[in-house]
């Protein structure tokens, strides 16, 4: 059993021949090993084999829940190696498990989704990049996140309501994107990559509407935010209008994922 | 997908459908999750707008199908024994069935798009219920709500009938839903009428009216939904929020058509105040009153001329006749239902006064008008007496109209076959339209249509009744005759009701005529006679000859009965030798038979005129028979021959079997006058000596048994009649006998029966002339005797 975060440095960040190489070295969180069977024939047909692993970080280190991303991956893998003598190769099978923190374990390693409310309201002058205003249709959206700090397990919402448009609108969308940072000797990397993107508006939508904002984490690419001395992984959702003239505004909101 | 035909599209989605289904039992189910996916990213697409609403059936059809491919996967999953119950709670499914659920909702919960990820989870709601148990409503809330994203609102509204659809697949859910949904596309509902909408019309070439009417299924199906066993608290609520929209005519239409006609009749004048409002913009006022004609046709309301006069100021307004028309149509059945004949009267003055001249356009409407017309009015009189019924026919073009009226006496004969017709205006009416009726039929009409419509007119014609006034019915009777000239059998009933008259009029009097009455049945008389040339079939025309000549006879139109009779034998020649009948050809032998015999009988009481000879009319029918060409062989004229025969044995009986009360026959005219006798005497001889020819003649081998009959029915004749004093006669009597021994061909229990009743007679004769040349009969009676055992 072998627990390992793997770093890779994005070739944004570094030249292209340090990501190749210099890719941190793996973190191995845990290892264990256990014979489960000694010696012997196994008798012709299935057998089955009970075992029985403990999961133990190593010193200094910490279980973390399994996460896969782009240039960070958590991951936890079960080894099974079949030795057979010396004249026949040994066999081996690897399978990936899946660590998630179970609700008690939490109340000291994590913390726990306290309702954080976000009302925002997007106009033109509210824009962070508003270079310039006069290509800028006129437009008010009001909206309301039930909560910046969400268990992962139950969907992001709140809802928005666009007050006034000039130019129709073609799609309202919500971004899922990943903040992954590697700390290295040389500084750190961050990168952003998009999870998912989820339609919540589709065509000139009607003015003065509340249009809910319903999201569900993907299970396998999202983990509880983390952060540690050598990497984290955050979240952020921004909110997309894409108006007629493909003119794109984007709202940005940092999020925390929670186990609970 | 936009350059596709309709019948394209729908083989390449039905394509897709099968694909969907082939994939899914490959166990590819993330491909049939796509196929799905790709499915209904068609519904986001409204280029071909009018299309729309069938691209939406074709394609939750797919949907529908996927859904129930992952609910009977999950439930086979859910391994539970002997299977889960129809009404299972999650509780009941196991964890790995929960998991693979959960997997699908968060397969669909990543799909990008608005649209499809909509109607996928919305396919596979159902599904919900292997998870918790009120998770199925709460999904189907925020899927209205996630609804309201979508910007088109016709997309939007089709959305929320799937939604609600779905909903409704599940009878337990609370139907808040259902309003929610209505009440957002309330919400938006200025939309539909924004320049944006406007300009995407205006690019598809396509007008309000019919985009409007695109929304009219979804809308209708979510209004019905709601309105469902809804409290009336509700429906009021709803009305309200509607009236108060501007352009409100679409949801006016679609509330009058899906809430119950009881709760719409019992504010009638209300919706009327509310269809009033709504002009200009959106759904012409045209249809909505339309639909309100057909939401009250069903149900009654308080005041009907109330609510008629209201609408109708309304639908009088309409300049576009086919408009009008529309309404007229709907409003039918409540006018013609509620109404006394004055306002239909109205009603239908004002539907002429708009069609004007393009009256053809509208004919399947105006049919259908007088049908309801004509199936719902009881009170006939009070029909015949609007002024505007027979310019509403004369709306029609000769054919049509043909067409109309048997529709119209269809319904009359059907509805009312007891009572008769006396009114004066309505047998006008009726008669204006049997003539109408009867004036299409040409030289092209088909037989059977000829048949049909003579049948209808004659029923008519035996309906209609003056009660007492005999002239007046005769009167009426020859008008008729003088309108329906081209139909046979309506020529047929009418010598058949005058004679009935006749008979009438007789029977009244106890046949003690008055100048007055005895006027009268002879002008019947004259009019049968007149009448009957007019037929083509010799057969119906022999037969009324002869009626008309009894029903004379029976009141004392002696001279009458004799120019019938007189005209019956001269038409005897032209009976054609077999007639079609049901396509087959039939001899008419026996027509010919059953006729002579009627006749003869008739004539038995027939008296002689003093200007002609004795019995000049049996004659005249002997004549006849005698040129009468019969078929090769054949024994039918020597058969009459006998027939006559038997008649003038009668006819010489010093008192006749039957008599007509009033008619001194020929046994009181002649008293069996010795002259009178001989005059039978020779006619007897002369038929006999005609038998015996024929009997002569009937010498083939394949004639014998006719030969032989023959003989027999003579002997019989003359057992029975002759004078069997005169040896001569005895002799041919017992030579006959012989003859029709000869062959063996008789039925022996009729021999039998024969020999003990000619035994009988001849023991009489013994008995009482045994002194006389009982030598002569000795022979006979040995003969038979023998022969008889």
């Amino acid at each position: 059993m072998e627990g390992l975060v793997n770093l890779q440095l994005s070739p944004k960040n570094v030249g292209i021949f340090e990501a190749f190489y210099n890719s941190v070295k793996p973190m191995q969180l845990s290892y264990a090993m256990a014979e489960i069977s000694g010696p012997g024939k196994l008798p012709s047909g299935k057998t089955e084999i009970p075992f029985e692993v403990p999961l133990i970080s190593r010193a200094n280190r910490t279980i973390y829940e399994t996460y896969h991303g782009v240039f960070i991956n958590i991951q936890y893998t079960l080894k099974c190696e079949l030795k057979r003598g010396f004249l026949a190769k040994d066999i081996v099978k690897a399978a990936e498990f899946i660590v998630e923190y179970k609700a008690r374990t939490l109340a000291s390693k994590c913390e726990k989704a306290v309702p954080k409310e976000v009302n925002f309201v997007i106009t033109p002058e509210s824009l962070e990049e508003c270079s310039d205003l006069g290509t800028i249709p006129r437009f008010r959206i009001v909206g309301k996140l039930d909560s910046t700090t969400c268990p992962i397990n139950r969907p992001f919402t709140g809802h928005l309501t666009i007050d006034y448009t000039e130019i129709p609108i073609k799609s309202v969308e919500l971004q899922l994107v990943r903040v992954e940072t590697c700390g290295c000797a040389e500084g750190y990397a961050r990168d952003v990559t998009e999870i998912q993107n989820i339609q919540i508006g589709e065509g000139n939508v009607a003015c003065g509407l509340e249009i809910p904002i319903h999201m569900i984490f993907p299970r396998l690419f999202t983990c509880p935010t983390l952060s540690t001395t050598n990497f984290k992984v955050e979240f952020e959702v921004n909110v997309l209008v894409i108006f007629e003239n493909d003119h794109l505004v984007t709202e940005n909101f940092p999020i925390v994922l929670t186990r609970v | 997908m936009g350059q596709l035909s309709q019948q394209e599209y729908m083989d390449s989605i039905n394509k897709i459908n099968q694909e969907l289904v082939q994939a899914w039992h490959q166990d590819f189910r993330v491909k049939a999750l796509k196929i799905t996916i790709q499915c209904s990213k068609y519904l986001v697409d409204t280029s071909v707008i009018q299309f729309y609403p069938s691209k939406f059936v074709l394609i939750t059809d797919i949907l529908d199908m996927f859904g129930k491919l992952v609910y009977d996967r999950l439930l086979s999953k859910a391994e539970y024994y002997p299977a889960l119950p129809d009404n299972f709670t999650a509780n009941m499914v196991p964890e790995s069935a929960k998991e693979t659920c959960r997997n699908w909702f968060y397969k669909i919960a990543s799909i990008r798009e608005l649209v499809p990820r909509l109607y996928v989870e919305a396919a596979i709601l159902k599904s919900y219920s292997f998870l918790t148990n009120r998770e199925f409503s709460q999904a189907l809330m925020r899927l209205t709500r996630m609804t309201r994203g979508i910007g088109d609102p016709l997309v939007a509204i089709y959305a929320r009938c799937y939604l609600c659809r779905v909903g409704m697949s599940v009878s337990t859910i609370d139907r808040q839903f259902l309003k929610d949904n209505f009440y957002d596309f309330l919400a938006v509902y200025d939309q539909l009428y924004s320049s944006h909408i406007k300009r995407e019309l205006n690019a598809q070439k396509v007008d309000i009216t019919t985009y409007l009417g695109l929304y009219a299924p979804a809308l209708d199906w979510i209004l019905q939904g709601l309105a469902h066993r809804a409290q009336h608290s509700l429906l009021d609520e709803i009305v309200d929020k509607c009236s108060g929209k501007k352009n409100k005519g679409l949801l006016l239409n679609s509330i009058l058509s899906t809430f119950k006609p009881s709760y719409i009749s019992s504010r009638a004048q209300y919706f009327i105040k509310l269809i009033e409002s709504c002009s200009g913009d959106g759904l012409p006022q045209y249809i909505i009153l339309k639909t309100l004609g057909e939401c009250l046709q069903q149900y009654g309301v308080e005041d009907p001329l109330k609510i008629l006069n209201l609408s109708w100021a309304l639908i009088n307004r309409l300049t576009n006749p086919s408009h009008f028309m529309t309404c007229a149509h709907a409003w039918a059945n409540f006018v013609i239902k509620n109404l006394s004949p004055n306002e239909i009267n109205i009603f239908l003055g004002d539907i002429i006064s708009h069609v004007g001249f393009e009256g053809k356009n509208f004919y399947p409407i105006l049919q259908d008008i007088i049908t309801i017309l004509f199936s719902n009015i009881t009170d006939f009189e009070s029909l015949f007496t609007m002024d505007k019924l027979l310019p509403l026919l004369d709306l029609f073009t000769e054919d049509v109209k043909a067409n109309v009226c048997r529709k119209i006496l269809d319904t009359f004969t059907t509805k009312h076959h007891c009572d008769k017709f006396t009114d004066p205006v309505m047998i006008d009416a009726l008669i204006f339209i049997a003539k109408i009726l009867h004036d299409s039929v040409t030289a092209l009409t088909v037989d059977d249509e000829k048949r049909q419509i003579g049948n209808l007119i004659s029923y008519l014609i035996r309906k209609i009744h003056f009660g007492r006034d005999f002239e007046k019915q005769l009167t009426f009777y020859v008008e008729a005759r003088g309108t329906f000239t081209n139909i046979d059998s309506i020529h047929v009933t009418l010598v058949q009701c005058v004679n009935r008259l006749a008979v009438e009029t007789g029977r009244i009097v106890k046949s003690h005529h008055t100048r007055k009455t005895s006027s009268f049945v002879r002008a019947c008389a004259a009019y049968c006679y007149i009448t009957i040339p007019a037929l083509s079939s010799a057969i119906v025309k022999l037969q009324l000859y002869l009626l008309s000549a009894q029903v004379a006879l029976f009141n004392q139109c002696l001279g009458q009965a004799d120019a019938c009779i007189k005209a019956a034998l001269g038409l005897i020649p032209e009976i054609p030798s077999a007639i079609e009948v049901d396509s087959k050809l039939v001899s008419t032998q026996d027509f010919l038979r059953g006729y002579i015999c009627n006749m003869l009988s008739t004539l038995i009481v027939v008296p002689d005129c003093p200007d002609q000879g004795v019995l000049y009319l049996t004659r005249g029918l002997v004549n006849v028979l005698q040129h009468y060409t019969e078929d090769n062989n054949s024994t039918i004229k020597s058969e009459l021959y006998l027939n006559v025969i038997d008649m003038l044995a009668t006819v010489s009986l010093s008192e006749y079997p039957y008599h007509i009360k009033k008619v001194d026959s020929n046994d009181v005219l002649y008293g069996s006058d010795p002259k009178f006798i001989t005059e039978i005497n020779k006619m007897c001889s002369i038929l006999v000596e005609e038998v015996l020819n024929n009997l002569k003649s009937l010498r083939n081998n394949e004639e014998l048994k006719k030969q032989s009959k023959l003989a027999f029915e003579l002997f019989l004749r003359l057992v029975i009649h002759a004078d069997l004093e005169n040896p001569g006669m005895a002799n041919l009597s017992f030579n006959l006998w012989n003859l029709a021994l000869k062959h063996n061909s008789l039925d022996k229990t009729l021999i039998v029966s024969t020999n003990a009743f000619i035994c009988y007679k001849f023991y009489c004769y013994i008995v009482i002339y045994c002194e006389k040349n009982v030598a002569i009969y000795v022979p006979l009676l040995l003969s038979t005797y023998c022969n008889g055992i």
